[in-house]
C-alpha cells in the first residue's frame, strides 16, 4: 500500500491557506492546467502515482489520481483488459485524474461508454480541506450520492482527487478499421446514423476530413465477416486498415495529431443533428473539426489567431458547451473577452450546479470554470 | 385539523386540481406505503400531477409552507423510498406518462417521469432500439423512480445501471425552481450534474423530464442454463467466464429454494439442482455464435451437471419470467420475507454465499438466494412467519448481519434498491463521519429546509 498521508496533508494545507488552487498533473491539457491570475497557484499532484489494487478477475482497478493512463493501460493489457473509455493523450502523459476532471472520453468509448460510465469510486480533498470518499471499489453500488460521477468534468473545481476506482473490461481480441469515402456531408451523416443503429456493433465511429471512420473490435475469427456486412449497406469507396495501420488511425485521433499547429483544442458535446450548424458556424474561421462518438462529440481545432469569443458565441447559438483543452492562443487580448474561461458556450448546471459547488467549495478555493 | 395543515390544503385547493387533490384517508390509502410494506405513513394530501406546472406549483406551496414532500412514481421501492412523510405531501407522477420524443439518429428518447420502464423500449421498438436497464419490476416501475434510485437489472452487467443511460433532465428543485441538467448528447461538458442527480433518492427534487440513451436491439440473443451441485461451484463458473474475457449481457444465479419458489409460481421448468446459472449472450449473429462456442466449453469445464441453451424467444421469455418473478414467488414458501440487497466483490461471491448459508443455519431462518452474479449483487430473501413472536426481529437481525458481511468483504449495503428508510442506519458502515457530513452539506445546499423526501437516506442515526 502506498502511503499518501503526506501528500494529502499537503493538499489539504494548500487548500486551506494562501492563494486559490488549481490541481495539475500531466499537463497534457494546458488549457485546463494554466493557473490564470495572481491569486491562483497550480498544485502539482503528479506525485500521487501508482496502482493500488488490481485483480483481473474482479474487473476493477484502483489507482492514485496522478497515475499516468499509459501505466494503467499497460497493466491492464498484460491481462487482456482495457479502459473502455479510451482516454486520449495517454502517450503524451495524461493521468487518470486529468482524464476524469476533463471528462475526455476517446473515440473507442462508443462501444461501452465514456469516463462517467466507468468511474466507480473517488477519494478527494474538498474545498475545506476535508478528505472524503464516494462510491466504492465494486461495480454496482447505490449507497450515497454519486460523487465519483460529479468529479467527471469538474475541471479541478470541486475537489482535488487523490484516488480513483474504475470498472474495466476485457479488451477486443482484434480490431480493424474501415474508412468510407462518401460524396457529401449529407451522405456521411446519413451513413453514420445508420451504422450507429446496428446490427453490426462498432467500437468507434468518427468523421474527419477524410470521411467516415469505423472501427470494429472483437473475436478475430468473426472480424472479416462483420466488416463485409458493414460494407454491404454503404455505397462508397472503402479503405481497410489492418494491424499497425489500424492502430495508427486511432493513435492519431487519441494524440490529436491531426490538430494544426498553433490551434486551441475545444471539446464540445452535441448530436448528429447539430453537425451542419456547427460546420457552418466554423467555416468563416477556417477552424478544423473532427466529429467522434457517432457525432456526440466534436473536437474543434480553433486557430490560435482567432478570437475565442467567436467560438463562444457560435456554441451558445447551438446551445452547446465547450471545454478549452489546449493552447493559449496568440491573441491574449481577445482571449480576455471570454475571461480566460475554460468552459465556453452555453452555461451548464444552473443553480443546481452553483448550490452543489457551494457545498463542496464554500470559500471559493478552487476555480469555477 | 391544525392551522398549518388547513392552510396547506387550502393553498393546494387553489391549484384547482379537482379530484386530483386527495385528502381523505380512504382516497390516500394506497399511497401510505411502497413495496417495503412494513412501513406505513399517512400523508396530509396527495397531488396527482398531470403537468410540469402542477409539480412546480405544488412544490412551491410546500416550500412556502415548509411542508415536506415525497415524489412518487409507481411506489415499488423496496427500501421505503416513496414512503410518505408524516404530515407531508405526496406528489404522484404516474399520470406524467408520455414518451415525448424518440430520436433514432441520436439514439435517445425524452420521456416524462411517470413513463413505465418497459414502455420506453416499446416506443423505441419500431426504430430497432431499446432502453437497456431492466429492473425485475420493469413492467410497473417508472423512469422517475429508476432515476432516483439508479436502478439496475439483470442486463446491467454489460450495459450499466440507470445513470449510465440518463444524459439529460429537467428538474424541479425543492424550492420550485426549474433547471435543466445535461443535454441530449452523451458527452457532458462541465461537471456531470446529471450523474449526481441519479441515485439521489428524491433528495434533490423532482425530475419532470428525462432524456435517455437507447441501444440497438440485438439481432441474436442466446440464453444458457447450467446446473451445479453447489452455489460455490456456480459462483466459480462466473469467475471463470469473466477471466476468460467473455462479456455476457447477464449472469444470474438462483439457489434450490429460489428455483422451488419459481416452479411453484410461474413454472419456468428449470432443471433442478442446488444452483442454477443463467448466462445470456447478445449481439451480432457472428459474435454470439463465436462466444457461444467458448461459453459452452467453459460451462462444461466448470463442472456443470447439465447445460442447455436456447434462442427461442418464448423459451427465453419463460426463463426470465421465472427469474424476474423470484421475489414475489418466495411468497409461496413463507408467509413473510425480507428482500435484501447487498454487493460483494465478485471474486468473493463464493465466500459470501457460504457465510450466508452458515448464518442462515445458525439462526434457523431459511434464506433463498437469487442474484446478479456477474455484478456481485446479492439478493438474499429471508423467509419468516410474522405471526411467530420475535420472528420479524430475528429476520431483520439476520438481514443486518448480511449487510455487515458485505461491507466487511469490501462491498456495499445496496446495489440497486437504495438506502430509503430501511438502511439509513447502515450508511455509516461504508462512509466516514466526514463523508456523511459532506453528503449532508450537499443535500442542504440544494434543500436547506430538507423538504424533499425528508428522513430518507441521510439521518444522523448510526449503528455500531
Ligand atoms: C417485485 C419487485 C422487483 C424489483 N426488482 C428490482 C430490480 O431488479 N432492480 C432494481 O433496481 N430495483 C428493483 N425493484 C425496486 C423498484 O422497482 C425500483 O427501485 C424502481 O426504480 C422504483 O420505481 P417506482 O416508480 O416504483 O418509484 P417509487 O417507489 O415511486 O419511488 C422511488 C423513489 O424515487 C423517488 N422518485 C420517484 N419519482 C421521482 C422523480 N420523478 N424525481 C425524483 N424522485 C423521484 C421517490 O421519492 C422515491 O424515493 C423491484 C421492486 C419490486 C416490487
Amino acid at each position: 500500500m502506498i502511503d499518501t498521508t503526506d501528500h494529502v496533508e499537503a493538499i489539504a494545507e494548500a487548500i486551506r491557506v494562501g492563494p486559490r488552487v488549481l490541481p495539475v498533473a500531466g499537463g497534457t491539457k494546458p488549457g485546463l492546467s494554466r493557473a490564470s491570475g495572481p491569486d491562483v497557484v497550480a498544485l502539482d499532484v503528479s506525485g500521487l502515482r501508482g496502482i493500488i489494487e488490481y485483480d483481473p478477475a474482479e474487473l476493477t482497478l484502483t489507482a492514485l489520481a496522478g497515475t499516468p493512463v499509459a501505466e494503467v493501460a499497460q497493466a491492464l493489457a498484460d491481462h487482456d483488459q482495457y479502459l473502455p473509455f479510451d482516454p486520449p493523450l495517454a502517450a503524451a502523459g495524461a493521468t487518470l485524474g486529468g482524464v476524469v476532471a476533463a471528462a475526455t472520453s476517446g473515440a473507442n468509448a462508443l462501444r461501452h461508454g465514456g469516463v462517467r460510465d466507468f468511474v466507480i469510486g473517488v477519494r478527494f480533498v474538498d474545498g475545506t480541506g476535508r478528505l472524503v470518499s464516494g462510491g466504492g471499489k465494486i461495480v454496482k453500488n447505490a449507497a450515497g450520492f454519486d460523487l465519483p460521477k460529479l468529479m467527471v468534468g469538474s475541471l479541478g473545481g470541486l475537489g482535488v482527487m487523490v484516488q480513483l476506482s474504475f470498472k474495466v473490461f476485457p479488451r477486443p481480441r482484434a480490431t480493424t478499421t474501415l474508412a468510407f469515402d462518401l460524396p457529401s456531408r449529407e451522405a456521411q451523416l446519413e451513413t453514420m446514423a445508420r451504422l450507429n443503429r446496428g446490427p453490426v456493433q462498432v467500437d468507434a465511429l468518427d468523421l474527419d476530413r477524410s470521411g467516415v471512420l469505423v472501427r470494429l473490435g472483437g473475436d478475430p475469427d468473426a472480424l472479416a465477416a462483420r466488416a463485409r456486412r458493414l460494407c454491404e449497406g454503404v455505397e462508397a469507396d472503402v479503405q481497410h486498415f489492418e494491424g499497425a495501420a489500424d492502430a495508427a488511425v486511432w493513435r492519431d485521433a487519441a494524440e490529436l495529431s491531426w490538430v494544426p499547429a498553433g490551434s486551441r483544442v475545444v471539446r464540445t458535446g452535441l448530436t448528429l443533428r447539430d453537425v451542419p450548424g456547427l460546420d457552418a458556424a466554423l467555416a468563416p474561421f477556417a477552424a478544423t473539426v473532427r466529429y467522434s462518438l457517432a457525432a456526440n462529440l466534436a473536437w474543434i481545432a480553433w486557430p490560435g489567431t482567432r478570437d475565442l469569443a467567436d467560438l463562444d458565441a457560435a456554441l451558445r447559438s447551438l446551445g452547446r458547451t465547450g471545454v478549452v483543452l489546449t493552447g493559449t492562443g496568440t491573441n491574449a487580448a481577445t482571449d480576455a473577452r471570454t475571461g480566460g474561461s475554460r468552459l465556453i458556450g452555453a452555461p451548464t448546471g444552473g443553480s443546481f450546479g452553483s448550490r452543489i459547488r457551494s457545498a463542496l467549495d464554500p470559500h471559493a478555493r478552487f476555480l469555477e470554470s | 385539523m391544525h392551522d398549518m395543515e388547513e392552510r396547506v390544503i387550502g393553498a393546494l385547493a387553489q391549484l384547482e386540481l379537482g379530484d386530483r387533490l386527495l385528502t381523505s384517508p380512504a382516497a390516500m390509502a394506497s399511497f401510505g406505503s411502497d413495496a417495503l410494506t412494513a412501513f406505513h405513513q399517512r400523508p396530509l394530501a396527495v397531488v396527482l400531477a398531470e403537468s410540469v406546472d402542477d409539480v412546480v406549483r405544488a412544490v412551491r406551496i410546500c416550500h412556502r409552507e415548509r411542508v415536506p414532500f415525497v415524489a412518487r412514481g409507481s411506489g415499488t421501492s423496496l427500501s421505503g423510498g416513496s414512503l410518505p412523510v408524516e404530515g407531508g405531501i405526496v406528489i404522484a407522477l404516474n399520470r406524467l406518462n408520455r414518451v415525448l420524443s424518440v430520436d433514432p439518429d441520436a439514439r435517445t428518447a425524452t420521456v416524462q417521469p411517470g413513463v413505465i420502464n418497459l414502455d420506453v423500449s416499446r416506443a423505441a421498438a419500431s426504430h430497432g432500439l431499446a432502453y437497456a436497464p431492466d429492473p425485475s419490476s420493469q413492467s410497473i416501475c417508472s423512469i422517475g423512480g429508476n432515476v432516483a434510485f439508479n436502478s439496475g437489472g439483470a442486463h446491467c452487467l454489460k450495459h450499466g445501471m440507470t445513470s449510465n443511460h440518463v444524459i439529460g433532465m429537467t428538474v424541479v428543485l425543492p424550492d420550485g425552481e426549474l433547471v435543466t441538467l445535461g443535454s441530449d448528447s452523451t458527452e457532458p461538458a462541465g461537471p456531470d450534474w446529471v450523474g449526481m442527480f441519479c441515485g439521489s433518492e428524491g433528495l434533490f427534487g423532482i425530475a419532470v423530464e428525462v432524456t435517455l440513451r437507447l441501444v440497438p436491439v440485438p439481432e441474436a440473443v442466446r440464453t444458457s442454463l447450467a446446473v451445479y451441485d453447489s452455489l460455490q461451484a456456480a459462483g466459480d463458473a462466473v469467475a471463470q467466464i469473466v477471466s476468460a474475457g467473455l462479456l455476457p449481457v447477464a449472469m444470474e444465479i438462483m439457489d434450490a429454494l429460489a428455483i422451488e419458489a419459481a416452479e411453484a409460481s410461474v413454472k419456468p421448468n428449470y432443471p433442478s439442482g442446488a444452483a442454477l446459472l443463467i448466462v445470456e449472450l447478445e449481439g451480432e449473429r457472428e459474435v454470439v455464435d463465436g462466444d457461444a462456442a467458448r461459453l459452452d466449453e467453459l460451462l462444461r469445464a466448470s463442472g456443470a451437471s447439465e447445460t442447455t441453451a436456447t434462442e427461442d424467444p418464448d423459451a427465453r421469455g419463460l426463463i426470465w419470467k421465472g427469474r424476474k418473478s423470484a421475489f414475489s414467488a418466495v411468497g409461496w414458501l413463507a408467509p413473510d420475507y425480507i428482500v435484501q440487497d447487498g454487493v460483494v466483490p465478485r471474486t468473493r461471491l463464493g465466500e459470501a454465499l457460504a457465510e450466508i448459508d452458515r448464518m442462515s443455519a445458525e439462526a434457523g431462518i431459511r434464506v433463498a438466494n437469487v442474484f446478479h452474479a456477474g455484478d456481485g449483487n446479492l439478493h438474499p430473501l429471508i423467509l419468516f412467519d410474522g405471526r411467530e413472536p420475535g420472528a420479524v426481529e430475528r429476520a431483520e437481525h439476520l438481514a443486518g448481519e448480511i449487510l455487515r458481511l458485505c461491507v466487511s468483504l469490501g462491498g456495499s449495503i445496496t446495489g440497486e434498491h437504495g438506502i430509503g428508510v430501511e438502511k439509513r442506519a447502515y450508511l455509516s458502515l461504508m462512509f466516514s463521519p466526514d463523508d456523511l457530513a459532506l453528503m449532508g452539506d450537499v443535500r442542504r445546499s440544494i434543500d436547506p429546509l430538507e423538504l424533499a423526501n425528508r428522513g430518507k437516506m441521510l439521518v444522523p442515526e448510526t449503528v455500531s
